[in-house]
């Protein structure tokens, strides 16, 4: 798109928002906020990049194609899930490696663990799945003599 | 640990060959490993389940009904077993048919996820978990059905997507009347939790709903439209692989729902579900009388199968429920088996289409009996397994004085033979209408062999299971003793009898 | 408030069905969505309505204090937005490009695969 001000606020607006999206990623332990929403609103940054500039443009800066974001996240999910099984507990059980019981009776450390992990990888996936059909819409109404699937 | 295990392989397994989806050798490797570890493990889990009876785990370490558990009992691990197998199968079949552009489209990511929803849906004990699943499934069939973009398969994936759509907001409608009339999703809890429900037409609602979201997963009588709208449209490997798990997954979800959770609705749904197998079974195999084309016949035919499945659920006694269970087994192994020996024979002759090719017999008469033993196990015929499993429900119906449905079930085999001897006339006895643009095709001794090899696999098991049925028939009476008498499962998943 | 939101629900749903009725792929994914948002009002009135505090734990504490709203159906219509969402993406992505291929949008002239020569 060809808007010298939606250039132009886009370049201010993405990082606020990506950053924003970090935010919420991490609030989500005790508040609401968490994986999903935070991806949601990281995709919303990527998106509005990818309007001010376009899908090429952004699939260079995030690096990674959108699908192996949402695979890789996948993993990470799956990797915290098996997590709490390789110290003989449940799949999925949440582990604090950093994490437990202090002398006075509270809990000290901090709170980083699988649980995290797993809120990363919900994280990349909805960036990445949501990015996948965003790009893949905006693809099939750029070029709609492209008939195969494939892309 | 080992509940959890198919899945998370079968998930671990799709996101390694997404990864290495730009090297095929690397991705082929990592499939066919994928395979055969699930399949160890659905072995290892079954063993487990043989010896300590139904088995579960809390995900998470919240215990049911706050967590989400997976139970295992034999029906849900005989499941899982003949998933792997056809996982096998599909993974070497693919060799030899799936291009290198569908390959790296992810061909095999989408097969492993696919191989993961159905594992999940066979071991969780939640219903909201179930739908979860059965979801997973969905979005990975919907990739593969589509895989390679060409005409007939986007009209068919259209038909496709939209009733499976249709049907899973029922499931989920479902899900959320009954939540709202309980208060739990888990399947152990709701077996005591739905008869207390004072509303009798809150049950019988809830289970017509299920009975339409599961019926259209399984492609039962009114609602089987997408089956023989889709099903031929794919790769061959794909409709080979639709045939043994999609369709299944709607059957377990049926027998599981009734047989666990809506049993004692049993007498006011039995009619009906009489009369849709009864239908299913009819209507299945005179679609396939009237069809032409070797993919179509047999997709028409699964539906007649599916029927019998019902049958057996619907006349609800134990012997019945050995005869649906048995009837799964064979009708997954045999039915993928004959799409693919169906690949085969189309990339012999060029043509799928029955009145376009023939000569099979002269030219490769090993095929003709690799087509042969399955299909004649599909009618009925002594020795094969599937006569024992034809036998049992029609036993069953005959027991339970439901002559009609039996002799339904009898003539609808007869009706299996025509079709049968329809592809076997037609594409191995005739002559080819054009022997020297057939001869042309041939396949290289490479390729042959990885399409064969699965082939030969499945029919082996299928002879095999025939010749040898009484210890599978032990398994089978014990699986369908658990399903009728739910209290062992009911323990292993909620600790104790409520 | 539930009677309110059972009307909306069935509102909706013979909305959908009306939508759905029509041959125009389109509209019947119009249909769909607006279905799928009725599944989801039912499993959110299954939870029981009630004014409440959200379900938050304190911090320093291990419950919450005094009513708060059930989270379950929440998290279940959450889910089932999720993927329904996903489905209906897909869906759309299908028929866009089954208009293109087959250069319709209505249910009775889409054959390509079962076509009427054929006696299918």
């Amino acid at each position: 798109m060809n808007s010298i001000i939606l250039t132009a606020a886009a370049r201010i607006l993405t990082p606020l928002m990506i950053a924003f999206s970090l935010f919420i990623l991490l609030r989500g332990h005790n508040e609401p906020g968490g994986g999903f929403i935070g991806g949601l609103v990281g995709a919303t940054g990527f998106a509005l990049y990818a309007k001010a500039t376009s899908v090429k443009e952004t699939i260079r800066a995030l690096r990674l194609q959108p699908p192996t974001i949402a695979v890789l996240g996948l993993g990470a999910a799956l990797l915290a899930g098996m997590w709490g099984q390789f110290f003989g507990d449940a799949f999925l059980q949440g582990m604090w490696p950093f994490y437990g019981p202090g002398p006075d009776g509270g809990t000290v450390g901090l709170p980083v663990g699988s649980v995290l992990l797993f809120d990363i990888g919900v994280y990349l996936v909805v960036i990445g799945s949501v990015l996948t059909i965003l790009f893949a819409l905006e693809d099939d109404v750029a070029h709609p003599d492209r008939l195969d699937i494939e892309d | 640990m080992l509940l959890t295990a198919p899945i998370i392989i079968s998930f671990l397994t799709a996101i390694a060959c997404f990864l290495a989806r730009h090297d095929r050798v690397a991705q082929r490797w990592l499939s066919l490993l994928g395979s055969i570890a699930l399949l160890i493990a659905s072995f290892l889990l079954a063993a487990e389940v043989i010896r300590h009876g139904p088995i579960a785990a809390a995900m998470g370490g919240w215990l049911p009904p706050f967590g989400i558990v997976l139970v295992a009992d034999l029906f849900a691990v005989s499941m899982v077993v003949i998933s792997a197998i056809i996982a096998v199968t599909t993974t070497i079949y693919s060799f030899g048919e799936v291009t290198d552009g569908e390959e790296r489209f992810g061909f095999h990511t989408l097969l492993h996820s696919l191989l993961a929803g159905g594992c999940g849906a066979f071991l969780t004990g939640d219903i909201f978990n179930l739908y979860v699943w059965f979801e997973v499934m969905l979005i990975a069939s919907f990739g593969l059905l589509i895989l390679g973009g060409r005409k007939e398969q986007i009209d068919g994936a259209v038909k496709y997507v939209v009733l499976n759509l249709i049907s899973t907001i029922a499931f989920l409608t479902g899900i959320g009347l009954i939540y709202g009339a309980t208060g739990t999703l888990n399947m152990a809890e709701l077996r005591d939790a739905i008869p207390a429900i004072e509303n009798d037409t809150v049950v019988l609602t809830t289970a017509v709903i299920f009975l339409f979201g599961f019926g259209v997963k399984a492609a039962l009588f009114p609602v089987f439209f997408w089956l023989p709208a889709s099903y031929h449209t794919p790769a061959v490997v794909v409709s080979s692989l639709f045939t043994a798990l999609m369709t299944k997954v709607g059957v377990y979800a049926l027998i599981r729902f009734f047989t666990l959770m809506y049993d004692t609705q049993m007498p006011q749904m039995q009619t009906m579900l009489l009369i849709i197998a009864a239908f299913t079974m009819v209507v299945g195999v005179l679609g396939a009388a009237a069809q032409n084309s070797i993919r179509r016949i047999l997709a028409f035919h699964s539906v007649s199968q599916i029927g019998y499945i019902l049958l057996g659920l619907a006349i609800f006694t134990p012997l019945a429920l050995v005869g649906a269970i048995f009837f799964i087994i064979h009708h997954i192994v045999v039915k993928a088996n004959l799409f693919l020996v169906g690949g085969v024979m189309t990339r012999l002759t060029g043509s799928e289409d029955l009145a376009k090719i023939g000569g099979l017999w002269r030219r490769t008469p090993w095929l003709a009996v690799l087509f042969l033993l399955p299909a004649l196990s599909l009618a009925g015929l002594p020795p094969f397994f599937g006569f024992w499993a034809k036998l049992v429900v029609i036993q069953a119906s005959f027991e339970a004085d439901a002559y009609l449905y039996g002799f339904i079930a009898l003539f609808v085999g007869l009706l299996t033979m025509y079709s049968m001897s329809k592809i076997w006339m037609e594409g191995f006895w005739k002559a080819h209408p054009n022997p020297s643009g057939a001869a042309a095709l041939s396949l290289s001794r490479n390729e042959l062999a990885l399409l064969v090899a699965p082939i030969v696999l499945l029919t082996v098991a299928t002879t095999a299971l025939g010749l040898f049925a009484s210890p599978f028939f032990d398994i089978a009476v014990q699986a369908a003793a658990q399903l009728t008498e739910t209290d062992a499962y009911v323990r292993a998943v909620l600790g104790t009898l409520p | 408030m539930e009677p309110a939101l059972a009307i909306l629900i069935g509102v909706i749903v013979a909305a959908s069905l009306y939508l759905m009725l029509s041959g125009n792929m389109v509209r019947f994914l119009f249909g769909l969505v607006l279905l799928s948002n009725a599944a989801n009002l039912v499993i959110f009135v299954g939870g029981r309505l009630t004014y409440a505090a959200p379900p938050l734990v304190p911090e320093g504490l291990y419950a919450p204090v005094g009513v708060v709203a059930n989270a379950l159906p929440q998290a279940l219509v959450l889910t089932a937005i999720v993927i329904g969402f996903g489905l209906l993406a897909f869906a759309l992505v299908l028929v866009h490009r089954a208009y293109q291929v087959l250069g319709t949008v209505e249910g009775d002239d889409m054959r390509v695969a079962e076509p009427r020569a054929d006696k299918g």
